[in-house]
C-alpha cells in the first residue's frame, strides 16, 4: 500500500477510535489553571434588578485553598454573588474568572458545576426521594452525558469514594436512609457531602449554621476547617460566633459591594463596619 | 434488616431491575394474556369461553395502558405533566392509518412511501419522537415548567387537532382515516388478526414496562427523580436538566407512538378527535387513579379506568363524565398515591402485623 493511503487509513482509524469520543464531541475542559494568581476573580461586577442595585462594581479575589467568609447585612448582596458566580444570574457589567482560564460569564451552570466549583444553598436541598447514598452517588464526579449516566454503575472506586465522604460527614449511620427524614442539621452535612463527591476545586456555602444548634454548629465548623487547604471554600454567614470560630480572612459586603476585608479583628475593628453591620449587638467586637 | 423493623429503612429492592411489584406485575401481564388466550380457544358453547370482541376489547385497554406508561415516566418519574400526550399517539395511529389505507389504493404524493411496512414503522416511532424533539427542545431549554408547560402540550395538541381536520392536509379531514381491510396481507376482519394484536399490544405494553422499568432503576432515573424534586440541585451539580428532560420525553413520545399504532387496525379509524385535548386530560387520569410515579400504577389505572368507562358508558351513558370526574376528585382527596398507593400501603401493615 502506498504511504499516502496508509496515512490516510491510519487517520481514519485514529478518527474511528472505539475507545473514546470523537475530539470535536468532547467536553471542552481544562484543568483550573491557578499558576498566575488567584483561583477565583470578580472584577467590577455590577447588576441590577429592576433598578435595584444588588452588586455595586464588586471586586473580590479568593487564593488557592482559601477559606473566606463573607458577611453582611440582609440585603448585602451576597446570595446574589453566589448567583453569578455559579451561572444563575449574568452580571450587567464586569468580568468573573475561575483561575486564569476559564472566563464564567460565557458557561452556564452545569458548565461551570463541572468545571469544579460547587455551591451550597442557603435551605438545605437534597433529594428527598432518594436515599443518603444515592444523593451522594448522584453528585460524584463523573462523565454526566445522558447515555453515559443511563448505563452508569457505582464501581469500587466510587462506593470507597462514598463511603469516605459518609465519614467525613458522620453519616455512616444514615446511609441507607432517605434524605427526607433526616434531621436539619444532616440535610446540611449530606449537601456539603455532596458538594465533596464533585472533588470541586471552589466550594460556595451559604449559611450553612442557619437554624442548627449548638453541637451541630461545632462539628459544622469542624468539617469546613478541615475542607480548606484542599479545596476553596467561600462561606456566607449571618451568624458572628460561627463566622470568628472558622474565619481568617473576612470580607464584609454592604449595599453590593465590598466595604472592609480583613482577618476577624481587623473587619470587626473598622468603624465603618460597626456603623452599617455590627452595630449594638455586637459590642465585644 | 427489612423494611418491617424500620420503618425509615429504605427498599433497596428499588434499585434492582426485578423488584417484588416488577415481577409480579410481568407474571400478571404474561399469565392474564395466555389465559385469555387458552379462553378465547375454547368452543363457542363453553361457559369460559372468551369471544373476540372481547378479545378486541382487551387489545385496546393494552394500547391504552402503553400510553399510561408513556405519561407516567416524565410525569411520575420527571415531574412535566404533559397534557397533550395525545397528540403523540395520534401521530403513530396516523402513520399506521396511513400505512393501512395504502394496501387497498394508492397514496398521494409523499404519502406513497407509507405503502411499505419498514417507512411506516418507521414513521411510526420518529413522528412522534421528531415533534417531542423539536417541542421539548423549545421548552426545556427556554426552561418553561410546571403549569406553563402543560399549557403549551395542550396547546400544541390543540394545533395538531385543528390541522387534522382541514381536508387540505389530505389526512381525511375530520372523518379521518377509516376503512382498514388488510395489515402486512392479512385481512382485519378475521378472528387470527385480532387474536395477533392482541398479542402484539401486550408484548409491546411488556417490552415498554420493562424499558421504562430499566431507565428508571439506572443512574438515569435518579437523575430523573432528582430533577422531578430539586432542578436547581441537579443542575448545580452538573447534569444538563434540559438533556435529561428532552431525552425521556423523546422515549415516552415514542412508546406513546407505538400504542397509538396499535390501536388504529384494533378500532378501525384514526380522527382528530384523538387529538383533542380533553383524551390527553383523560389519560393524566388514569395515571393519577392508577399511582403516579410506580408503573404498574399507571398500567392498572388505565385498566380500570377504561374498564369502567366500558361499563358504565353502556349503563349510563350521560352520568360517565360525572363518574370519572367525581372519582378523580375522589382519588386526589382520599388516595393522593393512588390504588398504587393504597396497595402499598396495605402490604405495609400486613408486614407490619405480620
Amino acid at each position: 500500500m502506498n504511504p499516502i493511503a496508509s496515512g490516510r487509513l491510519e487517520r481514519l482509524r485514529e478518527f474511528a477510535r472505539p475507545d473514546r469520543v470523537f475530539d470535536f464531541m468532547a467536553p471542552a475542559q481544562s484543568p483550573v489553571d491557578v499558576s498566575h494568581g488567584p483561583i477565583l476573580y470578580l472584577e467590577d461586577v455590577s447588576v441590577s434588578f429592576d433598578g435595584f442595585q444588588a452588586i455595586n462594581r464588586l471586586n473580590l479575589t479568593i487564593d488557592d485553598g482559601e477559606l473566606r467568609c463573607i458577611i453582611g447585612p440582609n440585603g448585602a448582596g451576597k446570595t446574589t454573588m453566589m448567583d453569578i458566580i455559579t451561572g444563575k444570574t449574568r452580571p450587567d457589567t464586569g468580568q468573573v474568572w475561575f483561575g486564569s482560564r476559564h472566563n464564567l460569564l460565557t458557561l452556564d451552570e452545569p458548565q461551570i458545576a463541572n468545571l469544579g466549583i460547587g455551591r451550597k444553598f442557603q435551605k438545605p436541598t437534597v433529594f428527598e426521594a432518594l436515599d443518603v447514598t444515592e444523593n451522594l452517588e448522584l453528585a460524584m464526579a463523573g462523565d454526566r452525558r445522558i447515555w453515559k449516566t443511563l448505563l452508569a454503575r457505582l464501581d469500587h472506586e466510587g462506593q470507597a469514594r462514598i463511603d469516605e465522604v459518609l465519614e467525613t460527614t458522620g453519616l455512616s449511620a444514615q446511609r441507607h436512609r432517605l434524605a427526607g427524614v433526616l434531621s436539619h442539621g444532616q440535610k446540611q452535612w449530606l449537601e456539603i457531602g455532596m458538594l465533596l463527591m464533585q472533588r470541586p476545586r471552589l466550594l460556595l456555602v451559604d449559611e450553612p449554621v442557619a437554624g442548627m444548634t449548638e453541637p451541630e454548629m461545632h462539628r459544622t465548623a469542624d468539617l469546613l476547617t478541615r475542607l480548606a487547604g484542599q479545596q476553596s471554600v467561600v462561606v456566607v454567614e449571618h451568624d458572628m460566633g460561627f463566622v470568628r470560630s472558622i474565619a481568617r480572612q473576612v470580607t464584609v459586603l454592604h449595599q453590593g459591594s465590598v466595604l472592609a476585608e480583613g482577618t476577624m479583628d481587623e473587619v470587626a475593628g473598622d468603624p465603618r463596619v460597626i456603623e452599617v453591620y455590627l452595630g449594638g449587638d455586637e459590642e465585644a467586637a | 434488616m427489612t423494611a418491617s423493623d424500620n420503618p425509615q429503612a429504605i427498599d433497596r429492592s428499588r434499585q434492582a431491575f426485578l423488584s417484588r411489584s416488577t415481577l409480579l406485575t410481568s407474571v400478571v401481564l404474561i399469565v392474564g394474556m395466555l389465559g385469555v388466550l387458552v379462553l378465547n380457544a375454547l368452543p363457542d358453547g363453553n361457559p369460559l369461553h372468551v369471544s373476540s370482541a372481547t378479545v378486541a376489547l382487551l387489545g385496546k385497554y393494552f394500547t391504552y395502558m402503553l400510553l399510561a406508561l408513556a405519561v407516567d415516566l416524565i410525569w411520575g418519574y420527571l415531574g412535566i405533566l404533559s397534557l397533550g400526550h395525545g397528540a403523540f399517539f395520534a401521530l403513530g395511529g396516523y402513520a399506521m392509518g396511513l400505512y393501512l389505507n395504502a394496501q387497498t389504493s394508492p397514496l398521494p404524493g409523499w404519502q406513497a412511501v407509507m405503502t411499505y411496512f419498514p417507512v411506516a414503522a418507521l414513521a411510526i416511532v420518529l413522528a412522534p419522537g421528531l415533534l417531542a424533539l423539536v417541542f421539548g427542545w423549545l421548552a426545556f431549554r427556554s426552561r418553561v415548567t410546571g403549569v406553563y408547560f402543560s399549557i403549551i402540550t395542550q396547546a400544541l395538541t390543540f394545533a395538531l387537532m385543528l390541522v387534522f381536520n382541514r381536508n387540505e392536509m389530505g389526512m381525511g379531514g375530520s372523518t379521518g382515516l377509516t376503512r382498514f381491510y388488510e395489515l402486512l396481507g392479512f385481512s382485519l376482519s378475521s378472528e387470527g388478526m385480532t387474536v395477533a394484536l392482541f398479542i402484539a399490544s401486550g408484548v409491546a405494553v411488556l417490552l415498554a414496562f420493562w424499558l421504562c422499568r430499566a431507565i428508571v432503576v439506572s443512574r438515569l432515573g435518579r437523575v430523573s427523580m432528582a430533577t422531578r424534586d430539586a432542578e436547581a440541585r441537579v443542575r448545580f451539580i452538573g447534569y444538563r436538566v434540559d438533556h435529561v428532560k428532552l431525552a425521556l420525553f423523546v422515549v415516552s413520545a415514542m412508546i406513546a407512538g407505538i400504542a397509538g399504532a396499535l390501536y388504529v387496525p384494533q378500532v378501525g379509524i384514526i380522527n382528530p378527535s384523538t387529538f383533542a385535548p380533553l383524551f390527553s386530560i383523560e389519560v393524566v387520569v388514569w395515571v393519577a387513579l392508577g399511582g403516579r410515579a410506580t408503573l404498574y400504577g399507571a398500567l392498572l389505572g388505565a385498566l380500570v379506568v377504561n374498564y369502567l368507562k366500558t361499563v358504565l358508558t353502556g349503563a349510563v351513558p350521560d352520568a360517565w363524565l360525572f363518574l370519572l370526574g367525581g372519582l378523580f376528585v375522589l382519588v386526589t382527596m382520599a388516595l393522593p398515591q393512588g390504588i398504587a398507593g393504597l396497595l402499598a400501603r396495605r402490604r405495609g401493615r400486613q408486614e407490619a402485623s405480620a
